[in-house]
């Protein structure tokens, strides 16, 4: 008789992710299922959900999802915000009571768009330079207020993150009553940073949100790479740098999503001196150039935005990734399991190679605010000149 | 004043010449122990040393040792066929003193028995804080595998150069992406450490070749130092940073035009604030040539160039050689690590500078006086930390590429300065050990006894090129080696996720205001 031995893999976090690329609604519970299917992939100490087009009443508004410890950092955020921002809307974000979630912090979102004051206002407003403002914006948040954090700054859509199991922060967000277009989910056994609730996963910035699972062995020289450019890492974790390296790359510097990709995980050397050429001369520029933006260690990352979701491992493919193909579905997890627990029929599955991205793009003018990075970017744009103000207005 | 004093010596030709005595004499470093048992008379000590401290005695038919002209280089000790002889401190010792220990006092002697500037060779010899040996480095445990280099690829490519901000890529009409941001020229570099500046004349003819073989064979680049080109090295250009010192010795443009970068050296961190010397004693046939100056003159670069008076001259300069070189070569900029580097090495990046170079208080030299060998400068660890952090805050460190040199002792040396923010070192005095130097400090008398630090066409044949080729080659081979393991047990495969990363290193021991320059924690943090 065979005794059955439980092939387990023990590695930290699960992900999973949904999209549909004809913009069609996903319900909560699925991503829920999904990601909860991967339960020894965490241990009680974070999870987290990102959803994209969760708010369309406010779609033209960037949301904020601010996480704050105390009412005076939330009320320091609302000075601010009403300084520097039109609102349109504030709630707080609904949660109910949840067994095993305690000390919970509170949540409340802003909608908001930037104030831009006298002459830039024309010449700023409805432009991508919005984003730069949020962007520093976010950042100015994050490092000036004690104890307030931006969970997520996108434009329809929010992340929902805090420490639990994910069946937990589920219900703790009630999440089931959401229903969007990409879903984004992480499982957390957090290692090397604190289990804390801004620590969990995704992490965002803009309408960017990473859900990752690995160890970036490189973070020192990414982080200190990023500060060059304005982006300060506060939420002491190492996903936080994968965030502000794609909007760097893809946002500011309007790398194709491609090329941003072989930034993050080159190929080797030794492939690229065999490479002909344009192909030789750009990646051995990307690498020369974006050395430090390069994601060393252990990774699969899975990240969405407004129109997108990617799918990315490490070079040496040393966390496990697999992605599945349903019409006009497509899953991405860390299990096959928890794509069959949703899709039990996927017409394809398959595991995505080393370093090799797999994106999947919505069909264009799906949604609202849709961004497309595949081949590069078709507009140009001037040098921002619509910052946000820096500390100098602040008394 | 000079000619009464001869005069009068003239009218009083009686006068008793009083005997000098040589104190520095009589208290020698060394002490040549012989085994008389074993030695068998072949003299072979005598041939060997260049310094004339073993003799024979025809009447006695014995060895003599004259301790005094002991500089401790050991060759004799190792050239002996029986194992005679054993050089040793000398055990004869002064009275016990924290303040006049034995090297004060006897550098007392040397100068009131000649009344000169004490000389030495090699870098600082004072136990200032090694930084290297405060700095740990970190490795994976269970949350990240280890990479094994035996079986996975580990990168240690390295391109210096200025890098622009962001590249721009489009699409071909082929739907290839292509790069349409211009680049480079840029400098490849297989192992992120290069042979420091070591002219020829101060070391020999051969030690050249044999560093721009291994260059070449390890894909790297050796300096050529202040002292030219000699017409054998030519071949090696793509591995050659040919040097623009103060001297201009053996500069023009066909030396310009033979490597790949051309570097302005300001200043060495053996001897910041003065030029560079190579006694007349070293200055042969083959050197003149080499250089352009007469057999046997003193070659003494100035202590400034004399076209570079400010930041905005060493942009005229800067610029002046990139034009002569059609802008095809890199220009780096050497300093020595002085107080306020950081702030110069931000000028000569908006200087257009393509690489800057510092080299820190422990940097070698084969000549230099002692009192600025181990006196002037800072130690290269923290200018190198202060430099980087500030280049960074100015949003210009992909400027210019950040090379470092001075103290270089291994592999892990390496690692930890490209922990802190270095895209490459130099070495010097590691590869001359490889070539057998024994740190005797004495390379300024051109009697280098195992023909590293000489021209004296005799001592040459002691060290053929290919021996020092391949003696270098293997060393760094060794340290390439090393530092993939080290790269690999941190969990990264690539060398460039080391640059800056200064969370893969933890201090021991260092005080609060070393950890902040060096942007180090502290071990247990």
């Amino acid at each position: 008789m065979d005794i059955f031995i439980p092939n387990k893999e023990i590695s930290g976090c699960g992900l999973s992710g949904i999209i549909n690329r004809q913009g069609e609604l996903v319900k909560g519970e699925l991503i829920i299922e999904s990601i909860c299917c991967q339960m020894e992939r965490g241990n009680g100490l974070g999870a987290g959900f990102a959803a994209y087009g969760i708010y369309p009443e406010f779609q033209e508004h960037y949301c904020l999802h601010i996480m704050a410890d105390s009412k005076k950092a939330l009320k320091e955020v609302e000075e601010l915000l009403n300084h520097h921002c039109y609102m349109a809307h504030q709630e707080e974000i609904p949660t109910r009571p949840t067994p095993g979630i305690s000390s919970a912090p509170r949540f409340r979102r802003y909608f908001v768009k930037p104030r831009y004051e006298g002459e830039v206002r024309d010449l700023c407003e409805g432009t991508p330079d919005e984003d730069d403002y949020m962007v520093n914006l976010v950042m100015h948040i994050n490092t000036h207020i004690d104890g307030a954090y931006v969970i997520s700054s996108g434009r329809n859509m929010g992340a929902f993150k805090g420490v639990g199991f994910p069946d937990q922060i589920a219900n703790f967000f009630r999440l089931e009553e959401y229903s969007a277009y990409i879903w984004t989910a992480h499982n957390r056994f957090p290692t090397n940073t604190p289990g804390w609730w801004g620590g969990a996963h995704p992490f965002t910035i803009l309408d960017w949100s990473i859900v990752h699972n690995g160890e970036i062995s490189s973070y020192g020289t990414n982080r200190r790479y990023l500060e060059m450019f304005g982006y300060h890492c506060t939420l002491l974790t190492d996903t936080e740098v994968v965030a502000y390296l794609l909007d760097l790359l893809i946002r500011r510097h309007r790398l194709p999503m491609e090329v941003a990709c072989t930034a993050l995980a080159p190929p080797f050397w030794s492939e690229i001196d065999l490479m002909p050429e344009p192909e030789k001369t750009l990646y051995t520029s990307v690498r020369a150039v974006y050395g430090a933006a390069m994601l060393n260690g252990p990774f699969a990352i899975l990240f969405a935005y407004n129109g997108g979701l990617v799918g990315l491992n490490d070079r040496v493919k040393l966390r496990p990734l697999v992605t599945a193909k349903k019409g006009e579905f497509y899953y991405m997890a860390s299990e096959e399991a928890a794509i069959r627990a949703i899709c039990p029929d996927p017409d394809e599955v398959w595991c995505p190679k080393a370093g090799e991205p797999v994106i999947i793009e919505m069909e264009p003018n799906t949604i609202p605010n849709q961004r497309s990075y595949l081949h590069g970017q078709i507009f140009d744009l001037s040098t921002p000149i619509c910052r946000f103000p820096a500390e100098e207005e602040e008394e | 004043m000079a000619s009464q004093k001869e005069n009068s010596s003239a009218q009083e030709p009686k006068k008793k010449v009083r005997k000098k005595r040589l104190l520095s004499k009589l208290y020698p470093d060394f002490i040549i122990q012989r085994d008389l048992e074993k030695c068998i008379k072949c003299k072979i000590c005598i041939r060997e040393c260049t310094y004339e401290a073993h003799g024979w005695d025809e009447k006695r038919e014995i060895l003599t040792e004259d301790h005094a002209k002991c500089v401790g280089c050991h060759r004799c000790e190792a050239m002996c066929p029986t194992g005679a002889i054993v050089i040793t401190k000398n055990p004869s010792a002064f009275r016990e003193h924290d303040t006049w220990k034995p090297w004060f006092i006897k550098n007392v002697y040397k100068q009131a028995d000649t009344g000169g500037v004490l000389l030495s060779a090699t870098g600082c010899a004072v136990p200032f804080r090694n930084y290297w040996d405060h700095l740990v480095l970190d490795a994976c445990q269970v949350t990240n595998p280890p990479i094994d280099p035996l079986r996975e690829p580990m990168e240690l490519r390295t391109f210096l150069g200025p890098k622009p901000d962001a590249l721009q890529v489009e699409l071909d009409d082929e739907g290839r992406f292509y790069l349409k941001t211009k680049v480079g020229p840029w400098i490849k570099l297989e192992v992120p450490i290069m042979f420091a500046a070591m002219s020829y004349g101060a070391i020999s003819l051969h030690v050249h070749q044999g560093l721009a073989r291994a260059a070449k064979e390890l894909g790297t680049l050796y300096n050529t130092g202040e002292g030219g080109l000699h017409a054998s090295l030519y071949e090696y250009g793509s591995n050659t940073i040919v040097q623009c010192a103060s001297g201009r010795f053996g500069l023009h443009v066909d030396y310009l035009k033979a490597g790949v970068a051309i570097e302005i050296k300001i200043g060495q961190g053996a001897k910041p604030g003065i030029g560079g010397h190579l006694p007349g004693e070293k200055v042969t046939e083959e050197i003149s040539k080499t250089r352009m100056i007469p057999v046997g003159s003193d070659a003494l670069s100035p202590a400034p160039h004399h076209d570079i008076y400010s930041i905005e001259d060493l942009r005229g300069l800067i610029y002046a050689l990139k034009e002569a070189t059609e802008y095809k070569k890199l220009v780096f900029v050497k300093i020595a690590a002085v107080h306020n580097a950081p702030a110069i090495a931000s000028g000569i990046v908006r200087a257009g500078a393509d690489v800057v170079v510092l080299d820190g208080l422990r940097g070698g030299t084969g000549a230099a006086p002692t009192m600025f060998r181990d006196y002037v400068g800072i130690p290269v660890e923290l200018a190198l930390a202060a430099v980087d952090q500030r280049l960074r805050e100015e949003g210009i460190r992909n400027w210019a590429s950040l090379v470092i040199s001075g103290g270089i002792r291994c592999s892990a040396d390496v690692v930890k300065a490209i922990a802190l923010g270095a895209d490459a070192v130099y070495i010097g005095t590691p590869a001359l050990i490889a070539c057998g130097c024994t740190m005797c400090q004495r390379c300024f008398t051109g009697k280098c006894p195992w023909g590293i630090a000489t021209n004296n066409p005799k001592l040459l044949k002691r060290l053929d090129p290919d021996t020092a080729f391949e003696r270098i080659y293997n060393l760094v081979h060794g340290w390439a080696h090393e530092i993939q393991e080290l790269l690999g047990a941190m969990g990264l495969n690539s060398l460039e996720s080391l640059r800056g990363n200064r969370d893969k290193l933890r201090a021991v021991g260092l005080n609060e205001t070393e950890l902040r320059i060096l942007g180090v924690k502290h071990a247990g943090e």
